[in-house]
């Protein structure tokens, strides 16, 4: 093996204004013993169901949703870290979909696509020190050794605001922030075109997540990268992102400009997640509650909405109808049968 | 990292001296291993049957056995047979026995069905009566006395290291490397192989002990290294007629070497645990 493995930079005008265009992802797990002596297990459980999003160049997506909506398995999917059980993701202008997960860590488009973790602690191998961490992909991807490549790991250490002299340290000597700016320079370092970005500030302090999220701005600025935010945090996905897609068990509740969606949801789970947002005036009168906990992602009925029995606005046609994702003015989506009668 | 694990290391040894004195013990065997045939004042195979069964004196220090050899020099040169069959076995059973668990750990399904059922086959067995059936129809030689105490110790490599690697599958730098264009064979010989690697350390530092119990049991049985080789298994087991008609020396020094050695590999494995153990790390 020799040369250059890693990314043959396609020119932007030749792939249109669309980096990523994913239609009708499903990913579905067999639950329960798949041994080959007790046969198939017929239950499965959806944990993305039916998706489709788009991603502009240089555009900033956020993802939101509670804890089991999919999202992480989303961010697998678009990551190519597994394979989907159907839909088409296409980025650029190749169908990534048909590459199996094991051969796509040796596929030129390997290194456009990156991850920053949720848990930079625990995204770091801690036999590795951190110029070993930042340096692995581009000494992988992009075939760089000696003199080139500790320039290039100093260059995205610098790009991340991390001291030279810390590039020595292992993961444990490190602090939470410090370790945080470790995974965006790995992720960074091979000049991806798409950086997903998990909960990347959820583990850190306040103070650093606003130092973070000002380095994540000022990249996206700098190397023209585009976001796929996934955050629990709305006000920071407010602040950060063009565009918000909501997810509710496995399937997309709503899509559209971030501020729009948060300020007048069409969906009642996006209101409730608005209104669950904590404010220092007190909960608003018409706030809508969130009460109970999410149906079960295990064989869910393909008739029935899924927010369906935890809606405060459900009727019984949410029971046998599933809402499709309509348009609706302004660029937004949702999917409710009731988002028009939705309060301004 | 190498200097504050070494400072670690130098912790865990003033704090518990027994390590220490394992480590000195190790040392000295392993310095008997390589320089002792050309140290000990006596050719361990010449016989000198006017000196037979003499008692340890001056000259003597542990004693004469039947032919007059000198049981002083045939002890110290039978550590390099003894240590060296051990040591073959181990890193054996580390290379396969450590690979198999890796392979089982990380990928699963029928990989890991495979080796844990063959894994299990091994342990179905006395231990011991497995590696006397293996030398016994392999034939009596050195690298079947390796093979032997190799295939004998390859269940609890396996179930370590494939325990954690278990651990480790799902681990954040997994996916992390596999971003960084690793495939699967990379991932787990560059990154998860080295994270496990000091527990398997710890692993075969506890099981020389054993590898050396078992090379030596299958001597003594008669189903190792054969007469006149200078060897604790056969040296106790010519000496252990001889404790009945008073002369306890030609049996207890070979035995002693033997208890000393395990213990001391026993000691060592120990002291590395806490040494790699995250637990005990301040």
């Amino acid at each position: 093996m020799s040369g250059q493995i890693g990314n043959q930079p396609t020119p932007p005008e030749a792939e249109g204004p669309l980096l990523l265009d994913i239609a009708e992802v499903s990913k579905r797990f067999p639950v329960g013993k798949t041994g080959w002596l007790s046969g198939k297990s017929h239950s499965l459980v959806h944990a993305v169901d039916d998706v489709s999003l788009t991603l502009a160049r240089g555009e900033t997506l956020g993802l939101v949703g509670e804890s089991g909506c999919g999202k992480s398995t989303l961010v697998r999917l678009l990551a190519r870290l597994t394979d989907p059980t159907s839909g088409s993701i296409r980025f650029g202008t190749r169908e990534l979909s048909a590459i199996p997960a094991k051969d796509f860590a040796r596929d030129p488009d390997r290194a456009r696509i990156q991850i920053v973790f949720q848990d930079a602690g625990e995204s770091i191998n801690p036999r590795f020190t951190a110029a070993d961490a930042i340096a692995d992909p581009l000494r992988q991807l992009q075939g760089l050794t000696g003199d080139t490549l500790r320039q290039k790991v100093e260059e995205a250490a610098t790009l991340c605001g991390l001291p030279l002299e810390l590039l020595a340290r292992f993961p444990h000597q490190l602090s939470g922030g410090q370790r945080a700016r470790v995974g965006i320079a790995r992720a960074i370092g091979p000049r991806p075109d798409l950086l997903v970005l998990d909960e990347p500030t959820a583990a850190l302090d306040v103070s650093v997540q606003v130092t973070i999220l000002q380095l994540l701005v000022s990249l996206r600025e700098s190397l023209g990268i585009s976001y796929v935010f996934v955050s629990h945090d709305l006000n920071v996905v407010r602040l950060l992102c063009d565009r918000v897609v909501v997810m509710y068990l496995g399937r997309i509740v709503e899509v559209g400009p971030a501020r729009a969606v948060f300020d007048a949801p069409l969906h009642p789970y996006t209101r409730g997640l608005v209104a669950a947002v904590p404010r220092l005036d007190g909960v608003r009168a018409d706030a809508l509650r969130l009460v109970g906990d999410p149906k079960s992602p295990i064989d869910p009925d393909p008739n029935a909405c899924r927010f369906h029995g935890r809606c405060p606005i459900g009727t019984d046609r949410c029971g046998v109808e599933m809402p499709e994702l309509r348009r609706f003015a302004g660029g937004r989506q949702a999917a409710c049968h009731y988002a028009e009668e939705a309060p301004a | 990292m190498s200097d504050t694990a070494l400072g670690h290391a130098r912790h865990v040894v003033t704090e518990n001296p027994v390590t220490g004195f394992a480590l000195a013990l190790f040392i000295l065997f392993v310095l008997a291993a390589i320089f002792g045939p050309s140290l000990v004042p006596y050719d361990p195979l010449a016989s000198d049957t006017a000196n037979a069964l003499q008692a340890p004196s001056g000259q003597h220090w542990f004693g004469t056995d039947q032919i007059g050899r000198d049981i002083f020099s045939r002890v110290v040169v039978a550590t390099r047979l003894d240590l060296g069959i051990a040591a073959a076995s181990v890193a054996l059973v580390f290379a396969f026995g450590g690979f198999a668990g890796l392979v089982s750990g990380f990928f699963g399904g029928w990989v890991d069905q495979v080796i844990g059922r063959v894994s299990d086959t091994i342990m179905a067995f006395p231990l011991f009566v497995l590696a006397m059936a293996i030398v016994a129809a392999l034939g009596n030689t050195v690298p079947n006395i390796v093979l032997a105490t190799g295939i004998i110790n390859f269940p609890l490599y396996v179930r370590v290291a494939r325990a954690e690697t278990v651990q480790r599958r799902e681990a954040g730098f997994v996916d992390a490397a596999r971003i960084a264009g690793h495939r699967d064979m990379g991932v787990l010989l560059g990154q998860v192989a080295p994270n496990i690697m000091p527990i398997m350390v710890v692993q075969m530092s506890l099981t020389m002990g054993y590898a050396i119990l078992n090379a030596a049991g299958l001597s003594f049985i008669g189903l190792g290294v054969r007469a006149p080789t200078p060897e604790w298994g056969i040296m106790v087991a010519e000496g252990a007629s001889f404790i009945v008609s008073g002369e306890w020396w030609v049996a207890l020094f070979p035995g002693a070497m033997l208890m000393t050695a395990v213990f001391c590999f026993n000691l060592l494995g120990d002291g590395l645990r806490d040494i790699v153990d995250p637990r005990r790390r301040t």
